[in-house]
């Protein structure tokens, strides 16, 4: 055990239905850090997130949140669209309150504190006003902000984002970075799974690479080069221009079924 | 008009009757919006159809039902979670094999149960419509000692059910044990079938579970109202069933899920007139 803050993924393989779908997986995410997970759909993005939050077993290898396996309270997880059971008739308010489930336990309920926390997160990401709101009355990108509230309310240092941008306008998407980066800025780990970063990625502090096994790991413009995207998208399926313009990094990455 | 509505209860019959009706139209449905929001529609017919084994058992071994359809209600209610889970087959098929086959193997000891203990064996047609104005003083009197446990559960496990329905992934993130929470709704379901048995009868206490729980779900906007409505819809469903039943000589189960579904039929025609406007 390193003890070191942050994420520390040390030679993980996680096997489902006895398919490896990761394979001697080693990071480290130091705190203050927004890191971009991209990948293929099928690459291992939402597998890595699962084996980080414990909540798929691990083959072999060691997980670990600023310095121990034990993961009470440091981590919220905001899942895929498909994962939500968007027919289920809450709030935005019921949501956002869930993230302080963990502090309640069985017999204490929300009391003042609570309500405040959750009044202040939900101020935080611009929704205090749709607290009515169904959650089904929401806009993809406002959904997204609703679960970054939640894991405000949670107080988790450490938030993970599966296809947080997956239904998402690129306007709505721009609206999510600033609120993660504002976490990232109070020293939280923020890592965001998605398949395609188009021209967001240089927003991001650093970008794992994904395809079942890190195929690479850096700043945006170390991370991606042409034989990454190749290894992620494959020889006929990647069109990519990565070209510097005034310091900045300009990637775009276009998927084609053929 | 006022004989109409009293006039029944001065037979001690219809006060029993009259409680244990209440007590299924208010806890059926508050079980049931946790089952319908989670699409566990099915499971709880299969185990309601389930629950005829250790029925028959008491039955055969001229117990009181309760002794065994309490305990062998949970466990049938527990082995169904298990196998939708580990079994390897699609949930609907699992629960649907189990559904069968208990209920095919209640039914065969129920009619041994006729020929071995003639005196103590159970109408088949009370069992599966529900005879709510036969029931007993012990009826009522387990009834509220179960509507006491299944309430404290209900108060203990709201919150957990709520996110692990809402987001199963996100509740385990957050240490929520959720299988735990699953088969304690499971229990739970048991608890309130056994309680439905007496006035809806196997093959309806899913009606009581559902209809009113589904009609709510029309109209109310929050998971709480959801909850507090259809209790309300099945008392009410439950109290004019018993009406019907008492005055038209119907089989309770039946009048009960009539006046549910009709209920329900206002509650769509409501919700085609208001929908919930949504944003994408």
């Amino acid at each position: 055990m390193n003890n070191e803050p942050g994420v520390t993924v040390t030679d993980l393989t996680v096997e489902r239905d006895g398919f490896r779908a990761l394979v001697n997986v080693n990071f480290h995410i130091g705190p203050g850090n927004l890191v971009g997970v991209l990948g293929p759909n099928g690459a291992g993005k939402s597998t890595l997130f699962g084996a980080i939050a414990g909540v798929l077993p691990i083959a072999r290898g060691t997980v670990e949140l600023h310095g121990t396996k034990d993961r009470a309270g440091a981590l919220a997880y905001v899942p895929q669209r498909d994962s939500i059971n968007l027919r289920f008739p809450a709030t935005v308010y019921d949501v956002v309150m869930m993230g302080r489930y963990c502090h309640l336990g069985l017999f204490r309920f929300a009391g003042r504190k609570d309500r405040e926390i959750v009044r202040t997160c939900l101020e935080r990401v611009g929704l205090w006003e749709r607290r009515d709101a169904l959650i089904e009355e929401n806009s993809g990108g406002q959904r997204q902000r609703v679960f970054i509230a939640r894991a405000l309310a949670q107080d988790a240092r450490i938030v993970l984002l599966d296809e947080a941008f997956s239904g998402v306008d690129v306007g709505a998407q721009e609206g999510i970075i600033e609120v993660l980066q504002s976490l990232r800025d109070e020293g939280r780990v923020v890592m965001l799974a998605t398949h395609d970063l188009t021209n967001l990625a240089q927003r991001f502090d650093q970008i794992i690479c994904i395809n079942r096994h890190i195929c690479a790991y850096g700043p945006p413009e170390e991370a991606f080069n042409p034989e990454v995207l190749e290894e992620l998208y494959g020889s006929h399926g990647l069109v990519m221009a990565h070209s510097h313009m005034g310091g900045e990094t300009h990637i775009e990455t276009h998927m084609h079924n053929d | 008009m006022i004989d109409f509505i009293i006039g029944p209860f001065q037979y001690s019959f219809m006060l029993r009757a009259l409680i244990v009706s209440a007590l299924v139209g208010l806890l059926l449905p508050m079980v049931g919006a946790y089952i319908i929001t989670r699409g566990r529609a099915f499971m709880s017919d299969a185990l309601a159809h389930s629950i005829v084994v250790p029925v028959a058992v008491a039955s055969l071994l001229g117990f009181t039902s309760y002794v065994t359809a309490v305990p062998g209600g949970i466990a049938i209610a527990l082995l169904m979670g298990y196998l939708s889970r580990h079994t390897g087959i699609s949930d609907d098929t699992s629960i649907g094999v189990v559904f069968a086959g208990m209920f095919a193997i209640g039914l065969i000891i129920l009619s041994i149960s006729v020929d071995v203990n003639p005196e103590r064996a159970i109408n088949i047609e009370d069992l599966l419509l529900g005879q709510v104005l036969g029931v007993t003083r012990t009826d009522v009197l387990v009834s509220l000692v179960l509507t006491v446990a299944v309430a404290a559960g209900i108060f203990l496990f709201h919150r957990h059910l709520v996110f692990t329905t809402f987001d199963p992934l996100g509740a385990r993130v957050v240490g929520i044990k959720t299988t735990v929470v699953e088969y304690v709704l499971l229990a739970l379901l048991a608890l309130v079938i056994v309680i439905g048995l007496s006035a809806a009868g196997i093959v309806l206490v899913m009606a009581m579970l559902v209809i009113p729980s589904a009609a709510a779900y029309l109209l109310a906007r929050r998971f709480t109202g959801v909850i507090l409505i259809g209790a309300a819809i099945g008392v009410v469903s439950a109290v004019a069933g018993l009406y019907l039943s008492f005055y038209a000589n119907w089989p309770s189960g039946p009048a009960m899920a009539c006046v549910a579904a009709a209920i329900f039929g206002v509650a769509t025609l409501h919700k085609r007139a208001f929908p919930v406007k949504s944003v994408e």
